[in-house]
């Protein structure tokens, strides 16, 4: 079977949640593009969206449409040669709403497992909870009988593990995209135990096509995205309960917050990120990975409780933000949580006194933005960061440690096998959470 | 005829902002002002400096597609909204593609010579943001022949240009044609800075000559035209009074604050062939050849011209139209500075297409407005030195690809 006899029938689990909708798209377009070939015309590709809610799935086709559009837009050059034959198709808007028809037809939106029992590749991406997944793939597999390739999404769960207990002879691949996966360009690859080279061959060349940078991460774990951040976050979570003795938490995660998008020069704070990703995520994430972790406890009390008082973050299904840590207005943190009150308090009230506690920011310094994209930021931030050590403050004194701490945070996941090197690392780091300088780096070595 | 039988001026010229990206206020995103405000805005702004619409007889607007754009016809209707003054007087909208604004001139300027009117307010007004890039290109494709959209590029007329470049690298070469282009973007980029109502006015890269240089990509948009090369998407209004004598006294306007036209040529090609010579624009060289002819006059008493740069390869050619430079030689006229606003004959004072905007139906009259500012000592910032050897100044505008074509000469009045 080769590449695109894979992609002609094919179903995606959780169609209709966050990752699931971008797999959806991604491989919508793909296989439209395949089956607009000359030697595929009048074959029959399918890609069910399996989702446990009726109603989610009625949204997912508009949320296609709209995905598809913009892809169209972007590619309509390749198009009007792919429809070069198609005497009735003149305009631009002629060829993209006919490319738009050819994507959706492909897509049979079901609630029912049943769908894919006729499916060469199922993507997985549903709760990330081990004993759902393993029971539904032991589903299909006792019932599917093609022998499919399962390409599970999970961020944290042992690829062997779940070969193992689904009886899954080596059919099973870690191909975890980020969020959201239509605009993120960092996929990880994660192969088990027994993993059949096949299953590898081909999701390198299926994520190239999509234009995927490929990182491959040892099955360890959490990987390396969340086997960085979660450490990361951690970090912050520590740092802040170790300053909430001489002054109130939410100061204290005003602070960090600060520290590490101001000071480290990142997208948003390490608070910020946590609220993004989700606090109850984070929180599942971290317990997924502890039990396989030794000399160490990857485990915050903080976030238990802040689930508990049901301040948990992520975001709206309009993409913004729901409150978490801080509190957002358009999508701006305005408010920090207060948890011993239950209540946020106003960063106006405490800013000023907080600046004043961390120090003055280095004259030099500049935004994320204005360095991310720059092509002299290896200059921009060995200064910023040269100068940020000889700094006396409170605050350039926690960001360094910081830095530092992120640093001996990747080098373990090389060390450990997780991360096949440094570069690995970096690139997780630089295109998945969009740093703007991987960690492993000489900026904060005296 | 060879000659003007009468004197012929115009007078009072306006231009609104030119909008489209590259403006601060400018979000696509938000609702933008419609048809109705530009014509308006740029109708007054005329109407104000003449003494008001009592004075006019006539009235010319030019637009190229807002039956498609805006799902408008019939556009002379808006004449009478400018100002009631205008109820009831003759107007009418004329259509030439890109080249439109200049055939509202030219009708303005013969019914003067026809002596049916002594006041004409020539206008003209495109809308375009309404839909994106790669619609727009759907729709200004209209300017070529419809039986040839099928098989030409997603986006149309760059593609076209894109080919004419093509052809004129292999002719001529490509390095000193490329390092033109990239001239030609800077000086037009510029000259916009000092403009206000220009699309780039606000422009504030700091390298231009990185970006104009930039590789082509054949495979999200052209193979021989980066992004800089070519013109943007523009909304905007541009008008001006053409008078006789008796229509300068009626409105009390002196000639100082006049330009005389010299002559005009005016010039079609069969919109359903293809270019004979994809390195020259021959139409182009025939409407300024019957231009300096009627006018009397030879190139070398040109002291600035605006020129068509929808893209920066037809500026270039351009120069070589009005045989400033031979076939072949228009990159190293025009990297050695010639067309600056420091040069011997400055080009696109304003920006031109590139830089100050291309509302397509207008530009042939923002082109008359800029030769109007310039010779009457009006244009501000942007104002270049006139020597008294060298009055006249050539405008160019050219609709489609080389189809419809007007050259106007302009005589700074004594």
């Amino acid at each position: 079977m080769d590449y695109s006899e894979r992609l002609q029938n094919v179903s995606v689990l959780g169609a209709a949640g966050k990752m699931g909708s971008g797999i959806l798209l991604l491989t919508a377009l793909e296989m439209a593009d395949i089956s607009l070939k000359p030697e595929n015309k009048g074959k029959l590709f399918t890609l069910n969206a399996i989702d446990v809610s009726q109603e989610a799935l009625s949204g997912l086709l508009k949320y296609t449409k709209g995905q598809v559009l913009k892809a169209a837009e972007k590619k309509i050059v390749q198009l009007r040669k792919v429809y070069a034959d198609r005497a009735d198709l003149i305009e631009n808007i002629d060829i993209i709403n006919e490319y738009i028809m050819d994507v959706l037809k492909i897509i049979v939106p079901s609630t029912y497992i049943e769908a894919s029992y006729k499916s060469t590749l199922i993507f997985e991406a549903i709760k990330e909870d081990p004993d759902l997944k393993v029971k539904i793939f032991k589903q299909i597999n006792e019932n599917n009988t093609f022998k499919p390739w399962f390409f599970t999404n999970t961020s944290s769960i042992p690829i062997s593990k779940i070969d193992k207990t689904a009886n899954l002879d080596g059919r099973i691949l870690g191909v975890h995209f980020y969020n959201p996966p239509a605009v993120q360009k960092l996929v990880e690859v994660i192969k088990g135990e027994s993993t059949q080279t096949e299953l590898e061959i081909f999701a390198i060349q299926y994520a190239k096509s999509l234009r995927k940078v490929v990182v491959p991460s040892n099955d360890f774990a959490g990987f390396i995205g969340n086997g960085h951040f979660m450490r990361d976050a951690i970090y912050g979570i520590k740092e802040s309960e170790k300053l909430s003795s001489e002054m109130p938490l939410y100061e204290a995660i005003y602070m960090l917050n600060k520290v590490t998008q101001d000071y480290l020069v990142r997208p948003m704070g390490i608070f910020q990120l946590i609220d993004y990703v989700g606090v109850e995520v984070c929180q599942y994430i971290m317990s997924v990975m502890n039990p396989y972790l030794t000399n160490e406890d990857l485990h915050s009390d903080l976030l238990d409780k802040m689930v508990n008082a049901k301040i948990l973050g992520g975001q709206n299904h309009d993409g913004s933000q729901k409150d978490g840590f801080l509190k957002y207005e358009k999508g701006k943190p305005v408010a920090i949580y207060d948890i011993n009150k239950n209540e946020y308090i106003a960063i106006e009230q405490f800013k000023a006194k907080c600046d004043e506690k961390m120090g003055a920011l280095n004259p030099s310094v500049k935004p994320w933005k204005a360095v991310v994209g720059n092509a002299d930021k290896n200059a921009i931030l060995s200064k910023h960061f040269g100068e940020l050590k000889t700094l006396n403050t409170t605050g350039a004194k926690l960001a360094v440690n910081y830095g530092v701490r992120s640093c001996e945070i990747g080098k373990k996941l090389v060390a450990d096998h997780v991360a096949m090197s440094d570069n690995d690392v970096n690139t997780v780091m630089l295109t998945g959470f969009f740093h703007a300088y991987g960690p492993i780096n000489n900026y904060f070595n005296n | 005829m060879k000659k003007m039988r009468k004197k012929v001026y115009m007078t009072a010229g306006f231009n609104t902002v030119a909008l489209g990206s590259g403006r601060k206020e400018f979000n696509p995103k938000i609702p933008r002002p419609g048809l109705e405000h530009y014509i308006k805005e740029a109708g007054q702004g005329t109407l104000q400096q003449i003494g008001g619409a009592k004075n006019v007889d006539e009235g010319i607007i030019a637009n190229f597609m807002a039956a498609r754009f805006n799902n408008q016809g019939n556009l002379a209707g808006f004449l009478p909204y400018i100002d009631e003054g205008l109820k009831y007087k003759p107007a009418t909208r004329v259509e030439g593609a890109c080249g439109s604004g200049a055939l509202s001139l030219t009708t303005g300027i013969k019914s003067i010579l026809a002596e049916t009117s002594d006041v004409v307010l020539a206008m003209g007004v495109e809308v375009q943001n309404t839909v994106k890039a790669i619609y727009c290109a759907d729709i200004l494709a209209g300017a070529g022949h419809y039986k040839d959209r099928k098989e030409g590029h997603a986006y149309y007329f760059p593609g076209k240009f894109s080919d004419r470049a093509g052809s004129y690298f292999e002719k001529w070469g490509r390095e000193t044609a490329r390092k033109a282009m990239a001239k030609w973007f800077i000086n037009a980029i510029e000259n916009a800075r000092l403009c206000p109502t220009a699309q780039e006015y606000q422009n504030t890269s700091p390298n231009l000559e990185v970006l104009a240089l930039t590789e082509p990509n054949g495979r999200s948009f052209v193979d021989n035209l980066n992004v800089f090369d070519c013109s943007k998407v523009s909304d905007g209004a541009s008008a001006i009074a053409i008078m006789s004598e008796e229509g300068l006294q009626r409105c009390g306007i002196s000639k100082k604050d006049a330009v005389e036209i010299a002559g005009f040529g005016q010039a079609e090609d069969d919109i359903t062939k293809k270019p004979e010579e994809p390195t020259r624009l021959l139409t182009t060289e025939v409407a300024i050849k019957k231009a300096l002819e009627m006018a009397g006059i030879t190139k070398e008493q040109l002291g600035t011209v605006e020129c068509h740069d929808c893209f920066s390869i037809a500026g270039i050619m351009a120069t070589e139209a009005i045989g400033f430079a031979e076939f072949g030689k228009g990159p190293e006229f025009v990297l050695a500075g010639n067309t600056s606003r420091t040069g011997k004959v400055p080009f696109n004072t304003t920006g031109g297409l590139i830089g100050w905007g291309h509302p397509t139906g207008a530009t042939g009259v923002h082109q008359a407005v800029t030769i109007w500012e310039q010779l009457t000592g009006k244009a501000e910032k942007n104002q270049i030195q006139i020597h008294a050897d060298r009055p006249y100044g050539l405008s160019i505008n050219m609709g489609g690809d080389d189809k419809t074509v007007v050259a106007v000469v302009y005589k700074k009045c004594e």
